[in-house]
């Protein structure tokens, strides 16, 4: 039996605070001086690129003046997927969590945040699923959850990204995901109406523990 | 002792990896347990640690590779063994390991079921296609990438050189009835290559088109108003300039239909080479014009008139006809309302102009007569999605309706 991850609510995070966070953590958990963390934050606008290839660079649709016009920053990181972006409205996700020695398969894992996300929206009525090939929990063949994990000896971080009340015109900046001919949806979009961000973070909370028991 | 590192398990239901990035190099020393390298399988990617300590000897499989789940992808060298001195294929902790055949080519007929799955395995998922489609066995065919993978050239090599023997697995053509009057007459080298050129690429691309109408109102009047100082200048300047111009920023906009497939990479080129397909009597050639993007629209207008004028003196020398990473073909000089022309392999799209003609047309609520025209792209679906064609195409249309006539 795993105890209970612990869960910081970090609000506001800039995306380079939350990676040197992230790295720092990872280290703490190797050796073993912390315990299994969720991380949740909040990112100011970012497009973040995965470790693949050109990270997705090529799936950017805006040229640079118009990113910097919007204060849109890129990132590089060490997360497997390909282009994403953050920003007000989503909820961010890093669990920093040890997978050995009863969780050790990344396929398993991935399908666990996909489930948290599911059984999120689910709590508000929306039935999200998961598509072949497509990591991602999707509505109606919009994204409304993103996953993006990296696994160094089997400590994770990154994690998933949740569309509550995002603005989404900011992925017309890029080709999610390098997946071009699906949209994104977002909580506040499918339900049309304003939702708390913090009340949607309490059921991420609940419903990861669950999961993740 | 030497030991082999092995593409790790990750999950049960993960047959493969593929490496994106090496932290150490040949020759360098890992301690047990120290990051080595990183994979990426599906949207998770995981670093992976040296199982020993001692010194990278050999490393086998490179960056972008795939390989299944337990194949060797390194060799490390216990402390104290001599790997730094040699070349790391010729050192002696490699030499006196006993391995499987697959550094060598096996010999048709004596091939082992172990090796031969290795073989189809070790080989990317289009050379298997390729090797399906053809009832070819890979392990017949000998393989030059890295540890003794076939690539795509290796069977296109064997294809080439068994196609007698594999003509069977191909339904035979039917049958053509020659009348006594009829006439036969042997294909051109020029005609020959084509037919080879365009069945390859429509074997190779899977071709998907989308259809833009562009309003040419804007650039009629552009044209006619520097009709005389072109002329002064010796040049023209036509419809196809300008769309050439917008092709060649578009392109700059969207570098992947600017890309070619090699194998499971996508090559991104840094040169805009855009090819203008020539009509000639005796055939179809296909000038490129040299980085685009940095000539202006004088200068564009002066490249495609003097290469076609070229290309109809058979004038043309083989670099102007090379090297092209996008092309423009123009059917509405002869009445087309547009075409779905085929991809100029190795390119990914190509884009075809249809007949500018006056047409009915709504401007503000109200129908008049402008100068409109088809314009459709041909893209090959297997790296580019429709909402870039379409994103890459509303760019075309945006610039030459809105043309900024500094640019004239």
């Amino acid at each position: 039996m795993r105890s209970r991850p612990e869960v910081r609510r970090l609000g506001r995070v800039p995306y380079a605070e939350a990676l040197a966070l992230q790295r720092r953590l990872v280290e703490e958990r190797r050796a073993d001086r912390v315990g299994d963390i969720l991380l949740l934050v909040e990112h100011p606008h970012v497009l973040t690129l995965g470790v693949r290839g050109d990270g997705g660079r090529s799936h950017i649709l805006a040229p640079a003046d118009r990113l910097a016009a919007l204060n849109v920053a890129v990132y590089e990181t060490g997360r497997g997927g390909d282009i994403t972006y953050h920003g007000p409205g989503q909820i961010v996700g890093y669990p920093i969590i040890d997978l050995k020695p009863d969780r050790c398969d990344v396929h398993r894992y991935v399908r666990d945040l996909e489930e948290v996300l599911i059984r999120v929206a689910a709590d508000y009525g929306i039935e999200a699923n998961r598509l072949t090939g497509l990591t991602g929990v999707w509505v109606g063949g919009e994204k409304l959850g993103a996953i993006g994990v990296r696994i160094a000896r089997w400590i994770t971080s990154h994690g998933f990204a949740l569309n509550v009340s995002t603005d989404l015109d900011f992925f017309k900046l890029i080709v999610p995901c390098g997946i071009g001919d699906r949209g994104v949806t977002s909580l506040a979009a499918l339900l049309g109406r304003p939702l708390e961000l913090r009340s949607v973070e309490d059921q991420v909370v609940d419903r990861f523990a669950e999961v993740f028991a | 002792m030497a030991i082999d590192v092995v593409m790790p398990q990750m999950g049960e239901s993960i047959a493969e990896g593929t490496i994106v990035r090496w932290m150490k190099k040949v020759g360098d020393p890992v301690d047990r347990d120290e990051p080595l390298f990183e994979i990426s399988t599906d949207k998770v990617d995981a670093e992976i640690p040296s199982p020993s300590a001692g010194v990278v000897a050999e490393i086998r499989a490179q960056v972008g590779e795939t390989v299944p789940v337990n194949s060797v992808v390194a060799v490390i060298a216990g402390a104290g063994e001599s790997v730094m001195a040699a070349p790391p294929r010729l050192s002696p902790t490699v030499a006196a390991t006993p391995k499987t055949s697959r550094e060598v080519a096996p010999a048709a007929g004596a091939v082992s079921r172990a090796t031969e799955n290795l073989a189809r395995e070790r080989s990317s998922p289009l050379v298997r296609q390729i090797a399906a489609e053809h009832h070819v066995d890979i392990s017949l065919v000998q393989g030059t990438g890295i540890g003794g993978r076939v690539t795509r050239h290796d069977i296109m090599a064997f294809l080439e050189q068994h196609r007698g023997n594999t003509a069977s697995s191909q339904p035979e053509p039917p049958a053509v009835v020659r009348g006594a009057e009829d006439r036969v007459e042997k294909m051109s080298v020029m005609r020959k290559k084509i037919a080879e050129h365009m069945v390859f690429s429509r074997r190779t691309s899977a071709h998907v088109h989308s259809v833009f109408e562009v309003n040419f109102s804007r650039l009629t009047a552009i044209r006619a108003a520097k009709k005389a100082e072109y002329e002064a200048q010796g040049t023209k300047l036509t419809y196809l300039s300008f769309i050439v111009k917008a092709a060649a920023d578009a392109l700059q906009a969207f570098p992947l239909l600017n890309a070619s497939v090699e194998d499971d990479n996508i090559v991104y080129h840094k040169d805009v080479n855009i090819g203008v397909a020539v009509a000639l009597d005796w055939g179809l050639i296909v000038p490129v014009i040299r980085n685009a993007d940095r000539l202006d629209l004088l200068a564009l207008s002066r490249a495609i008139s003097d290469l076609a004028a070229n290309a109809r003196a058979k004038r043309l020398r083989p670099e102007d006809v090379s090297g092209g990473t996008f092309t423009i073909t123009n059917p509405g000089a002869l009445g087309a309302l547009f075409g779905m022309p085929i991809i100029n392999q190795p390119q990914v799209a190509i884009l075809d102009v249809g007949s500018i003609e006056k047409r009915p047309a709504v401007v503000n609520d109200a129908v008049s007569a402008c100068p409109t025209g088809f314009m459709a792209l041909a893209f090959d679906h297997r790296i580019v999605d429709g909402a870039v064609a379409d994103q890459f195409m509303s760019r075309v249309k945006q610039s030459l309706e809105n043309w900024d006539e500094k640019q004239a």
